[in-house]
């Protein structure tokens, strides 16, 4: 998500901060090139119009024309403003109040209600050591309950008993008292999608609402939703009154422009991302970050937080040791690949690195991907253990041998191996700089800054 | 009941379906312009407006372009500016229209339906089996998801709802190898048509599209024209991404027609004129509602009109 709208604002801004002195009408170019680039990404018109009358005063103001870099002052206040759009601080779900806390889950039909409702589950049960109950109430699409049923086995968490033919809000009655009777701190209520202009099931929902006064009423939406998404989420405040929202399919290509519009209607936080079919991937937002990236400027926090998560320490400590002697053999590379697989894939870090909107289409046009890393992977795997140590014994039948091991050609054998060498060196001018204590500057938009492991072959 | 019922029966639903937005489009030129000079200003708010039915920026600015080329500068009534308006749309959308094509020799005919994850791929099916069934087709089911907690399930009671057969394997099962047996007992069975469901997936995971692949790949060693269908079902809520959707449905699972789902709520599916521009791929159906009837033929003019508040 958020991919190519960083790459059309990044054009823009390229033009800009390239300039020395921006005049009135420079500026006003390049914020029409963003009202255009936010619309393509999904963002809602009116919310579109708000976003840049506010960046057009703040921006040709005298302040910012009479300094030094206007360019970058204005990309400044761009991002000050999405900042403050998209919310000011990373918003959790409330759990404060007297258990149990019921969470209810609201959206259209297929905004993935049921699995965000699974997830959710899981993770206060995980994470935040909480007794969760949950229970659906889509007594209207087939087999729905019998969906949060069977996800509910899955990620260990109780499900309420399905009875066949009770109303919704008799079902949240019966959940709210199980709850209480047996002692559930959290009761999660998975509601039938609904669109948000049938009265019928408006006013349902709204008996719902009433029956189990929730803590939190979330709005679950489709990442790819377009203009509509302000007047879903406007409809869904008016009558049943949210307090979060839950987006979902971020891990799909949308832009993602849903998560401003829905921001900025209801004035609600969002509070959690859906980033997979796993039950795991769900995240919290962090507006700053998504900013960032949104701006191409990378979000480097949520690479060292992930790498932190992924990587073992251990490992990492004993390749940072080798590497300080400056020993570095076919092992430590396939370590370093797997990690990289564990980190999500070239896809998975690059996004998060600065810059990189650029560079992902270097790599791209030199094929770099992550069928490339399980390849390299699969070629390492048929070398012996000797060979990986001492990768200089590998030579014509060897290679040949290792190269029908793994399914590949000879060639893409001698392209990992000159990777390699090329690594190795790499590590060895790095061990250099590591005395020094600085990372080479300008290591955004050039592929020598990428880590080890990401050279595309030459 | 009549043909000519039925449609005024579906017309209704459409355009009540349709009225929010339609309301709000119509209401909004209907400000902008009573009978006055079309202008600058006046042609970027009805811009704006299109834009807000998601035609997207490229083929809204380009309607209003035509829109000036004929009327700048003229006096124009709201009636006149929102008739030409459907005009161009519905012109764009004549090509596009087709009817789903069943053709029984096939034994089975097979339909395959894919599409990104909550698009409505099930209750797609459940409708068409309805539809095929009231045609008295005799039709099987085959529940492809086998991924997603209690999609067979809900492909089973669509089933008992409509009288077909389902063919199933346990969850987690290989999509491929259900197709397979389904094609099987499909030919055993002489039976008309076969609906293929499949899990949805995001069309940017390289894995997902791969497998779907594999999905037809294994089917053609039953029948080399199979699929003879591939339909891909998209949401009229889905914004500029539906680009995305069909550019990669279309190249990796080469899909031959769109159903167009939730056109009964707020959002207007003016990305449908868009993508009809770009891709050219036919419309066969649009889903307005949950229930079984809820499957419609699609019809450019009513669409066209409806979308800008006009009497069919």
């Amino acid at each position: 998500m958020f991919e190519s709208l960083t790459s059309r604002l990044g054009e823009v801004f390229d033009g800009l901060t390239r300039r020395g002195a921006l005049s009135e009408s420079d500026i006003k170019t390049a914020l029409r090139d963003v009202r255009v680039a936010l619309l393509e990404a999904d963002v809602a018109l009116p919310v579109v119009k708000e976003f840049i009358a506010g960046i057009e005063t703040q921006a040709t103001g005298q302040a910012v024309i009479k300094s030094v870099t206007p360019g970058q002052m204005v990309v400044k206040i761009v991002h000050d403003r999405l900042i403050e759009m998209l919310g000011a601080e990373v918003s959790e779900i409330n759990l404060n109040a007297a258990p149990p806390v019921p969470i209810l889950m609201v959206g259209l039909q297929g905004s993935g209600k049921t699995t965000t409702t699974a997830k959710l589950g899981k993770q206060l049960v995980e994470k935040h050591r909480r007794k969760v109950l949950m229970a659906s109430l889509d007594v209207r699409r087939p087999a729905a309950q019998e969906q949060l049923r069977v996800l509910g086995d899955q990620v260990l968490v109780p499900t309420l008993d399905i009875v066949v033919g009770e109303s919704p809000v008799k079902i949240t009655e019966r959940a709210m008292r199980k709850a209480r009777q047996e002692g559930y701190d959290v009761v999660l209520l998975d509601t039938a999608g609904r669109l948000s202009i049938d009265d019928e099931l408006m006013a349902e929902a709204a008996a719902v609402r009433d029956a189990a006064k929730p803590v939190e009423t979330l709005l679950v939406a489709d990442a790819m939703t377009g203009q509509d998404a302000v007047n879903t989420a406007r409809a869904f405040h008016e009558r049943i009154g949210l307090t979060g929202i839950a987006l979902t399919r971020v891990d799909g290509d949308a832009r993602g422009g849903a998560a401003l519009s829905i921001r900025a209607v209801t004035g609600c936080p969002i509070k959690l991302l859906g980033v997979g079919e796993n039950l795991d991937a769900l995240e919290p937002f962090h507006p700053e970050r998504i900013a960032s990236r949104i701006l191409g400027m990378g979000d480097v926090v949520s690479l060292v937080e992930k790498a932190a998560e992924t990587v073992n320490r251990d490992d990492a400590e004993k390749l940072a040791a080798r590497l300080q002697k400056g020993q570095f053999d076919l092992e430590d590379m396939l370590s370093q690949l797997q990690q990289l697989k564990k980190m999500g894939g070239l896809g998975g870090v690059m996004s998060l690195l600065p810059g990189v909107a650029k560079v992902k289409k270097q790599l791209a046009a030199h094929s770099v991907d992550d069928g490339l890393i399980k390849r390299q992977e699969a070629i390492i795997f048929s070398m012996t253990r000797g060979e990986r140590l001492r990768p200089a014994i590998i030579k014509a039948s060897r290679k040949k041998r290792i190269a029908t091991g793994a399914g590949a050609s000879v060639q893409e054998v001698n392209k990992l191996l000159k990777q390699f060498q090329q690594m190795q060196g790499m590590m060895k001018r790095m061990r250099k700089m590591g005395r020094k204590g600085a990372l080479p500057p300008g290591m955004a938009g050039d592929l020598s800054a990428l880590p080890p492991g990401l050279m595309p072959p030459r | 009941m009549s043909e000519s019922d039925q449609r005024g029966g579906w017309l209704k639903r459409l355009r009540s379906g349709l009225q929010k937005s339609a309301t709000r489009l119509s209401t909004g030129i209907g400000d902008i312009i009573t009978k006055r000079k079309l202008d600058e200003q006046a042609l970027s708010d009805i811009e704006e407006l299109l834009i807000t039915a998601d035609l997207g920026v490229e083929v809204a600015s380009r309607l209003t372009r035509n829109l000036a080329k004929s009327r700048f500068g003229k006096e124009v009534s709201d009636e006149e500016i929102r008739t030409a308006m459907a005009d161009d749309i519905e012109r764009i959308l004549a090509p596009v229209t087709a009817p789903l094509i069943i053709e029984p020799d096939h034994r089975p005919h097979v339909i395959l339906v894919v599409g990104v994850n909550g698009a409505g791929k099930t209750t797609t099916i459940g409708k068409l089996a309805s539809r095929f069934r009231q045609q008295g087709y005799s039709v099987m089911l085959a529940a492809g998801d086998t991924f997603r907690a209690a999609a067979i399930e809900q492909l089973q009671i669509w089933g008992e709802r409509t009288g077909c057969t389902v063919i199933t394997r346990p969850a987690g099962t290989d999509p491929a190898a259900v197709a397979y047996a389904a094609i099987e007992q499909a030919k055993a069975a002489a039976t008309d048509i076969l609906l293929l469901d499949t899990a949805g997936r995001l069309h940017n995971k390289a894995n997902l599209m791969a497998e779907l692949q594999k999905i037809v790949r294994v089917m053609r060693k039953l029948d080399e024209s199979a699929p003879h269908n591939c339909l891909l079902v998209l949401d009229a809520t889905t914004g500029q991404n539906a680009h995305a959707q069909v550019d990669t449905f279309r190249e990796l699972a080469s899909i031959t027609g769109l159903v167009v789902t939730k056109l009964d709520g707020s959002a207007r599916g003016g990305i449908i004129v868009a993508l009809a521009e770009r891709f050219g791929v036919p419309i066969h159906a649009i889903g307005v509602g949950e229930s079984e009837d809820d499957l419609r033929p699609f019809e450019p003019r009513d669409f066209a009109r409806s979308l800008m508040g006009l009497n069919p």
